[in-house]
């Protein structure tokens, strides 16, 4: 690991000035993501802000019937509240679909967002990857792709979004509220949050330097039946292949978002248009633009089976 | 070697919009082009009911702050990359990868590691029931998987959702299902996994016969 200073931020207009302020400066929530790639050098800041003093751990409620999620909001804090396991259940679901208990209890909302992609090259630092080194190349493409993107992929980068709680968000609608190193905030519609690569995959998502997330806010609930369907290589403790977050209404019709299978949660309101015809017609929409490699072909038709699975649950239910 | 060709490099490509958020800033100071001389803080923590004050690198974890700094080699160091939980450890209440965490993110926490749980005149209940059930075999995954296993049973307790959970709004039920998916953090080389089971069933007062039916 590359030595680093250490600071603890009291406010969040301090910590993304304290950021924006010093090159290489990193924020550091509950540090699971960050020191696993500092460790390989994957990431080098020079200068940690941590933001466990921000006192955004709370999860209140929004003037107009939703959520307001502290970005420091543990997963395991997040999946527990009693209103996100009645109203989101697709969030409560997916969180406790990834990691571990130990992971989770660290994990905290904005770090999971801002998770870093698990293709297996951009881990290794003695091969070329446009992500970790811009221009070095993708050792992903012509290589071993199994895990990695169907759709929404470039010719410099086929890595996916390895996360699952930002699926359900995505499927959720929620919003990222920021701060700014000159103290001005935004909100940024989650569907807007996550990059494609294009040319340039070094870039995950559309956070400017020094900009800190400060809230995730849910809109009111939509009722339904909430799923979470999560393929992978072991019963737990595995990154998805496949996910499949959806809400299912009585009448059959939904919205879906599929993780594993792109660079950001995937989602084509097309595709939720054509919920009661089924989940092959929902997956012709929603993959119509895929390209897959050799290697990952079997991502589209397990997400229609996963599709499938979800919409039987929904009709069970 | 690297640091230089890779810090300037770094600087070139911050590119547009991190010069602009640089330049929002009051105070821009210039980019030194060597690597930084290793920074140390002092950390003061609990652990195990006993205060320590530590002058550590910013890069200590607390795994290596346990092990290297206060020879408390319990826990145990598999992956150090949070895929294993051999480096469990309890951290104010709640069970963490201990190889994940800096120690200068611990100021002022609580500590438990399996030396604080029990001696071995007077072993925890779960320590004494991995060894009654044969929880291990070579017994490197067994701190933190003991670590983890009291954990777990207070997560049912206190009604935390999870995976196998059919109906999120009930209170998850005692089973073995709950406990192994629980448990999936904490990998066993030697596979001792129904053993550890059936010590975590016989602690939570669960019949382990019933519980596999
Ligand atoms: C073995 C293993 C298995 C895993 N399996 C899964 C899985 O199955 N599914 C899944 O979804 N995840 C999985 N994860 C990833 C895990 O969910 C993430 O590591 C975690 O959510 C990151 O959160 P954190 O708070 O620890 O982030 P950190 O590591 O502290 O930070 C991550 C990034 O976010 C930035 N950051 C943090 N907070 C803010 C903020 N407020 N504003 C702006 N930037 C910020 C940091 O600078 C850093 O770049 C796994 C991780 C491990 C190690
Ligand atoms: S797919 Fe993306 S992350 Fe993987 S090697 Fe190619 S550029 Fe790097
Ligand atoms: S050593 Fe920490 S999880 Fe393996
Ligand atoms: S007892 Fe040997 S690794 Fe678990």
């Amino acid at each position: 690991m590359k030595p680093f200073t250490y600071e603890r931020a009291k406010t969040p207009a301090e910590a993304a000035a304290a950021v924006a302020r010093q090159p290489g400066a990193k924020f550091l929530a509950g540090g699971t993501n960050l020191l696993d790639l500092m460790k390989l050098e994957i990431e080098t800041p020079r200068h940690l802000v941590d933001v466990q003093d921000l006192k955004l751990d709370r999860i209140e409620p929004t003037s107009d019937g939703g959520l307001r999620i502290g970005a420091l909001v543990t997963n395991t804090k997040l999946a527990a509240d009693t209103r996100v396991r009645r109203d989101y259940g697709v969030l409560t679901r997916a969180i406790v679909a990834g990691a571990s208990g130990q992971l989770r209890n660290k994990a905290t909302t904005a770090g999971n967002l801002l998770q870093r992609t698990r293709c297996p090259y951009f881990y290794d630092p003695n091969m070329p990857c446009n992500k970790r080194k811009p221009g070095s190349g993708c050792a992903a493409i012509g290589g071993y792709s199994r895990q990695l993107a169907v759709i929404g992929s470039s010719d410099h980068c086929i890595a996916t979004y390895p996360g699952d709680m930002a699926v359900a968000m995505r499927v959720l609608d929620a919003t990222v509220e920021t701060v700014k190193a000159d103290g001005t905030t935004r909100a940024i519609p989650i569907a807007d949050f996550h990059r494609l690569p294009g040319d340039t995959p070094h870039l995950d998502n559309n956070l400017e330097a020094g900009e800190l997330i400060t809230a995730v806010t849910l809109p009111r609930p939509i009722g339904g039946t909430h799923h979470y369907e999560k393929v992978r290589d072991r019963a737990s403790y595995a990154f998805a292949l496949v996910s499949v977050a959806a809400i299912i209404q009585k009448d059959g019709s939904g919205r879906v978002a599929f993780g594993g299978v792109a660079h950001k949660p995937w989602r084509v309101e097309a595709a939720d248009d054509v919920m009661t015809q089924g989940a092959a017609a929902v997956t012709a929409k929603a993959f119509a633009d895929a390209r897959p490699t050799d290697d990952n072909a079997f991502k589209i038709p397990l997400a229609t089976r996963a599709l499938a699975a979800t919409i039987a649950e929904g009709r069970s239910a | 070697m690297m640091s230089e060709i890779e810090i300037s490099r770094r600087g070139v490509l911050a590119g547009s919009a991190a010069a602009a958020a640089i330049a929002a800033a009051p105070h821009v100071e210039a980019q030194p082009a060597k690597a930084l001389p290793p920074a140390t803080m002092p950390v003061s923590l609990t652990i195990n009911g006993k205060r320590r004050d530590l002058t550590l690198d910013t890069r200590t974890t607390l795994l290596d702050t346990l092990r290297e700094h206060l020879q408390l080699t319990g826990t145990k160091k598999g992956c150090d990359h949070g895929q294993c939980g051999a480096c469990t450890v309890i951290v104010n209440g709640e069970r963490i990868n201990s190889c994940l965490s800096l120690a200068v993110q611990h100021q002022g926490d609580e500590v438990t590691t399996i030396e604080g749980l029990g001696t071995p005149d007077k072993l925890h209940p779960m320590q004494a029931a991995f060894v009654r059930h044969d929880g291990y075999q070579c017994g490197y995954c067994t701190p933190g998987q003991i670590c983890s296993a009291i954990a777990v049973l207070d997560e049912i307790k206190r009604g935390d959702p999870s995976h196998v959970q059919a109906d999120l709004t009930q209170r998850p039920q005692l089973t073995s299902l709950e406990m192994r998916e629980r448990m999936s953090g904490n990998i066993c080389r030697c596979g001792a996994y129904s053993n550890i089971a059936e010590a975590m069933a016989d602690v939570a007062g669960v019949d382990v016969k019933e519980m596999e039916a």
